[in-house]
């Protein structure tokens, strides 16, 4: 049992290197991609049920014994997070490929885009899967480095330099967690979480902390926490698409899952932690303020996108089992739903050929569909009841209201974020479907500040995007078993002894 | 009691200090030396909490109270081969640059000016 949590690194792997040998043939990269991900899927549904029902699975690579050599484990959380990335990037990769064939056709075969696409979900499915910190370092630079060439392909004078901001941001960040690695062991002697978890309660109060705040930080930047999130709006919305959507989807919230997982595991607390506090009121309040002032479409998504980072954080600043539960539903929504409110605006874009929301206008005649495919995630994203967004949130704010006058404090914020978030969203839609068609915009217009360009978008890319609403649907339909499932991951994330047994043997 | 070497600790707070502040420089090329010269740092600190040298660990060669501790070294090895992909990435997105817009400086946000623009309109009476 144990070795299928192997796969989900090692399978996108081989299809990588399959794509790269294959790379004449377009119709087997696909094939390679979209199975490899299928059956991803299918692992990462069983992990979960297994470790839903059975507790905490555990391999150790090598047949090294747990603390010495590298552990693979899969929790709940960790196994529901990767069963929604993997499920949002196989929606992605169809509708990525749909793309492909509709602007360059059929033959068209890419010696980057596939490759890269599988090393990236390889990277995501280690970061989730990894028992120690320093996996999760190479996990973080796997993900990444494959996110800088899907970011940098194809890139015109104006997108060099969004990737520029990006990687370089990246970088720094990535030497800051190398930084942190190596102060950990020198202050602990092992980089294994389970043991980290016995030894940091060893160490001094003020290393613990120190050691602690550089975690917060190299994560905060790789999550997009306020005040490190200024690279993200300004990053992504220059990315092509189905990238910007899968970034959205995915990146951030692997950082937060590392977040939770190294804060819960390594610097248990108890009560509220009011610096996580703060940070998640500024992140929700400048992300959805900022979101207001935007005028391109992607931007206004990515400030959203910051917005929303703040109401899991909330849900981390709570520390108890019921926020925590919630943190975790609303991770898996929040994956969800980004990445199909970013296709729908690849599909827009597509359309109207600029992404200036002052010179888009009356689509709702034109193109009703996408009318309701976006309107469908905003509400979702907004939190209207009976949507996913509202099942997750009220998870938060029940625990942030019993938690104390603070933290129910900020489960206001949550609500303010929330309308704001609703009136940002609101405001797209009168723009872009509401008022006179406007003509769509050339490829060549010099005021248009990014190019996007006109084109044709085909049926399975609509049917890719519906499949993503249709998955977020589902989520507010199984809100019960879901927020029951998260309930418990969040009882084993305060408790952290199932997971310390399940990888050293015996407790602490 | 193991203590830290005070040449070795200075030279890693140098090594930050250098590799900082070419990141925070505006050319891609002074950006590229500081993720160097950064990656230089962190993998010398990675060395460091190793604790003193010794000798290779290998059981039955050497008294095992002799030993170095290999794990630092794996890290650092990792960590090597890792920031010496990344560089040569960098290197190719500086010419990239240079090739597209002549230079290698990281540009403004051209829409984040667009919208300061707009906010010193709206200031005007």
């Amino acid at each position: 049992m144990s070795t299928l949590l192997t796969l989900p690194v090692l399978l996108p792997m081989l299809g990588a290197a399959l794509t790269v040998v294959g790379s004449r043939s377009a119709t087997l990269q696909r094939i390679v991609g979209i199975v490899v991900l299928t059956a991803v899927a299918a692992i990462a549904a069983v992990l979960l049920v297994v470790a839903d029902h059975s507790g905490p699975i555990v391999e150790e690579l090598g047949g090294w014994a747990a603390p010495i050599g590298i552990a693979l484990v899969a929790d709940r959380l960790s196994a529901l997070l990767l069963l929604v990335s993997t499920l949002v990037t196989l929606a992605v990769l169809v509708y990525a490929i749909d793309q492909r064939i509709t602007d360059y056709g059929r033959g068209t075969a890419s010696t980057t885009f596939h490759p890269m696409y599988l090393m990236l979900c390889a990277g995501v499915s280690l970061a989730y899967l990894t028992g120690d910190l320093f996996t999760l370092f190479v996990a973080f630079e796997l993900m990444l480095t494959a996110s800088y060439v899907l970011i940098m392909r194809r890139t015109s004078a104006k997108r060099i330099r969004a990737g520029m901001t990006y990687v370089i941001v990246s970088l720094m960040s990535s030497l800051l967690f190398l930084t942190a690695v190596a102060l950990v062991y020198a202050a602990t002697g092992t980089v294994n979480f389970a043991a980290l978890a016995g030894r940091m309660d060893m160490v001094s109060p003020g290393l613990r902390t120190i050691l602690g705040l550089m975690l917060l930080v190299v994560f905060g930047i790789k999550a997009a926490i306020v005040p490190l999130h200024f690279w993200l709006p300004d990053s992504y919305p220059n990315a092509p698409g189905p990238v910007a959507a899968l970034f959205a989807g995915l990146l951030t919230k692997v950082s937060f899952y590392a977040l939770l997982r190294t804060q819960t595991l390594l610097f248990p607390r108890e009560g509220p932690w009011t610096l996580m506090l703060v940070l998640a009121v500024l992140t929700m309040l400048v992300g959805a303020l900022g979101a207001l002032a935007q005028n391109d479409l992607n931007r206004l998504l990515s400030f959203l996108l910051v917005s929303h980072i703040g109401f899991m954080l909330f849900g981390l600043a709570v520390f108890d089992a019921q926020s925590l539960s919630g943190a975790a539903l609303y991770a898996a929504h929040h994956i969800t739903v980004l990445a199909t409110l970013f296709l729908v605006s690849g599909l827009i874009t597509r359309r109207t050929g600029t992404v200036a929301l002052d010179r888009m206008g009356g689509l709702l005649h034109e193109a009703p569909v996408l009318a309701v495919l976006f309107a469908i995630p905003a509400l979702t994203l907004a939190g209207i009841p009976p949507t996913a967004g509202f099942v997750a949130k009220l998870g938060l704010l029940q625990a942030g209201a019993a938690a104390g006058p603070w933290p129910a404090a900020v489960a206001g914020v949550v609500i303010l974020a929330s309308f704001l978030t609703l009136y940002a969203l609101v405001r797209v839609w009168v723009r872009v479907f509401w008022g006179e068609a406007k003509p769509p915009i050339p490829d060549d217009d010099p005021d248009d500040e990014v190019d996007v360009g006109t084109a044709r978008s085909s049926v399975p890319m609509y049917v890719a995007t519906a499949g993503l609403i249709v998955a977020s649907l589902a989520i507010a339909v199984f809100a019960g078993p879901l927020s029951a499932l998260t309930g418990r991951a969040g009882v084993d994330l305060l408790d952290r002894e199932p997971y310390i047994v399940a990888v050293l043997g015996t407790s602490r | 009691m193991v203590t830290i070497n005070l040449a070795m600790a200075v030279l890693v707070a140098v090594l930050y200090a250098v590799g900082f502040f070419l990141l925070m420089q505006r050319s891609l090329m002074r950006v590229l030396i500081g993720v160097v010269v950064l990656g230089h740092g962190t993998n010398l600190l990675l060395q460091l909490v190793g604790g003193p040298p010794g000798r290779a660990p290998i059981i039955g060669a050497t008294p095992a109270d002799t030993f170095a501790d290999p794990l630092p070294q794996a890290l650092a090895l990792t960590a090597v081969v890792i920031t010496f992909a990344l560089t040569t990435f960098l290197l190719a997105l500086g010419y990239r640059s240079f090739v597209l817009v002549g230079h290698d400086e990281v540009q403004d946000d051209v829409e984040d000016a667009r919208i300061a623009r707009q906010q010193s309109q709206d200031d005007e009476p």
